[in-house]
């Protein structure tokens, strides 16, 4: 019965041929999966496989070389947005982008972040946010919301002693090198459609040498919030989106007088 | 045309970058080296070669921008001093372990800590043995002159790419910042080649290029180490460079690298013309280390005497290389102070002769 069904005239969805075969090492339920496809699907679309280099972060998205078919490096911890400006500015050509999480971005990698940014690299710069070290196994993030419990801070994070959950995207958005600017999540499907818009904008602008591009991608962590994977997208909903709320930060200046 | 100039060693090294035919330098600056970047700058090499030069926010950012660039097949280099070569080595790490050529200049100064700005030879063990995570070797090239200085950058960047590795020239405080006449080579092209390991976007119809450093199943981290080590292996069969002076008759042996082999080099002709039958060895590699040099000597030595101007790196390596055959000193002046040579001759004369 089933193979009957299995026609390409049949075929709604397909895996973009930008991700490889190799099985996904997330979590189930964690947002990074959707994150790889859209960009991918990006990549895919714009046609632009052969033209772009990705640089892997560490975190948990450590192996992302491993899935994306495109020529990518990995960088030291936090330090993907210097590795990409190396790349950028030997291949000026070329559709340069990092990837990386919280921990990496916004704590051992703020002033690669910052001044990547402050110079204008043109290249993009994905960040996603779920406020804890995934891959390390459940420690504070940066972006860890305020009370927020993770395994270094068991009784919620404390202000007093560890400071706020930094936002590194508004940081970022005043710096005249940015460009493009946004903060997206993808865990309903029209989150997703939008996020993939604004990937896909941040992508065509990189051909401008107009700036960096910035895209936020609010996301969950249900093994280490210790949730299941709807619960967790409630959470966020209810307790990230407020503190990190999603929309576009800055928008290239043409547009804003639009 | 060669050309002949009286140059800083700094900027003699960034000239001959320059006309190595680099593709990018990235560094940040620190007292004794900011030359290089400063020349760099003024040069305006976007318009000469195309070479790109970048003032990165950290030393750290700087290397890992070399790291990108030399993961694109790059001619990337860096350059600072011993606090800020500290702070590379994190990339420097990672550079060996991806497996990624580039040149990293250390014109070296006092420590530990922020110490001085003056001249020092300190940094030996942190580029010969290690310096950072790992087992990794850089290729070390240690310069005594300003034209030195010149010929090596375009060597370290011909051996880094013959064996896609970080290729480390220790020069110093000294030879970094006097001026000497040097005989420049002409202009090499800019290269464009497309190495299969460099990302310079993936090829249609073939698989995609990773650098990495990370191995995750033990297995293969162990064939990577194993990989690195028959390079190494190569690196010594094929790469050791040294000079001797007055070695064949000689009973004693004098022995620097760098700056202080310049100095030494002169109480061996005092000693010499005492009547006293002493050579000079001076290792231009201090990894891969003149060892069988040593070895071979060894026989026919009463002692020998390691000057360097740092508490005593070197002589490990001396004495490993003559494996207790002869007798092997040290004499030091660190901290940023230069030795004399008559303070050299004289801790000869108590050291070894006498001692």
């Amino acid at each position: 019965m089933a193979e009957n069904l299995i026609k390409p005239e049949n075929l709604v969805y397909k895996k973009s041929g930008i991700m490889t075969d190799r099985v996904l090492h997330y979590c189930p339920g964690c947002g990074h999966g959707t994150a790889h496809r859209i960009l991918a699907e990006v990549i895919e679309e714009l046609g632009i496989q052969n033209e772009t280099i990705g640089v892997a972060p560490v975190g948990c998205s450590v192996l992302a070389y491993y899935y994306f078919d495109v020529d990518m490096q990995e960088a030291a911890h936090g330090r993907a947005p210097a590795v990409a400006t190396g790349i950028k500015r030997v291949m000026p050509e070329k559709y340069v982008f990092t990837y990386q999480g919280d921990g990496d971005l916004a704590a051992i990698g703020t002033a690669e972040t910052i001044h990547a940014c402050n110079r204008g690299e043109n290249i993009l710069i994905v960040f996603v946010n779920n406020g804890i070290y995934g891959m390390t196994g459940g420690q504070m993030a940066p972006t860890t919301l305020i009370g927020m419990k993770s395994s270094t801070s068991p009784f919620g994070r404390d202000i007093k002693t560890m400071g706020s959950p930094i936002k590194m995207t508004e940081l970022v958005a005043q710096l005249p090198g940015t460009y493009y600017v946004t903060r997206q999540a993808v865990h309903k499907p029209a989150n997703v459609r939008k996020a993939k818009k604004a990937l896909k904008k941040a992508l065509e602008y990189q051909k401008l040498n107009k700036g960096t591009c910035f895209v936020e991608i609010v996301s969950n962590c249900p093994s280490n919030w210790k949730m299941t994977p709807v619960q967790s997208n409630e959470w966020m909903e209810e307790n990230m989106f407020p503190y990190y709320p999603l929309g576009d930060i800055k928008l290239p200046q043409d547009e804003n007088k639009k | 045309m060669k050309e002949l100039r009286l140059m800083k060693g700094n900027e003699a090294l960034a000239e001959a970058a320059i006309r190595a035919g680099a593709d990018a330098y990235f560094g940040y600056p620190i007292t004794p080296q900011s030359e290089v970047i400063e020349y760099l700058m003024a040069a305006r090499t976007e318009d000469r070669t195309g070479m790109i030069v970048l003032q990165a926010e950290s030393e750290i950012a700087a290397i890992n921008m070399v790291y990108g660039a030399a993961g694109c097949g790059k001619r990337a280099f860096t350059s600072s001093s011993s606090p800020g070569i500290s702070l590379k080595q994190e990339g420097i790490s990672y550079i060996a372990g991806a497996e990624l050529p580039c040149v990293i200049v250390n014109v070296v100064r006092g420590g530990p800590g922020l110490g001085t700005i003056q001249p020092s030879q300190s940094d030996y063990f942190q580029s010969v043995k290690g310096g950072g995570h790992g087992d990794y070797k850089l290729i070390v090239l240690a310069p005594a002159t300003v034209q030195e200085s010149v010929d090596y950058m375009k060597l370290a960047f011909e051996l880094a790419f013959k064996y896609r590795n970080p290729v480390m020239i220790q020069s110093d405080g000294i030879i970094g910042q006097m001026m000497e006449k040097v005989e420049l080579f002409e202009q090499m092209p800019r290269l464009e080649p497309d190495y299969e390991w460099a990302t310079t976007g993936k090829k249609p119809g073939k698989p995609s290029t990773i650098v990495t450093s990370l191995q995750l199943e033990s297995e293969e981290q162990e064939k990577v180490n194993h990989r690195l080590q028959a390079k190494y292996r190569e690196v010594e069969k094929n790469e050791v460079r040294y000079e001797q002076f007055h070695c064949e008759d000689a009973e004693y042996l004098f022995t620097a690298f760098g700056s202080s082999a310049r100095i030494t080099r002169k109480a061996m002709e005092m000693a010499r013309e005492k009547g006293i039958k002493v050579g000079l060895l001076r290792p231009q590699t201090l990894y891969p280390f003149p060892s069988k040099a040593f070895y071979d000597l060894a026989d026919q030595l009463k002692g020998i005497l390691c000057v360097e101007m740092n508490a005593g790196q070197m002589i490990e390596d001396v004495r490993l290389s003559v494996n207790g055959k002869t007798r092997v000193e040290h004499f030091g002046r660190f901290g940023g102070v230069i030795p004399n040579p008559d303070e050299i001759l004289k801790a000869f004369e108590q050291k070894i002769i006498g001692g």
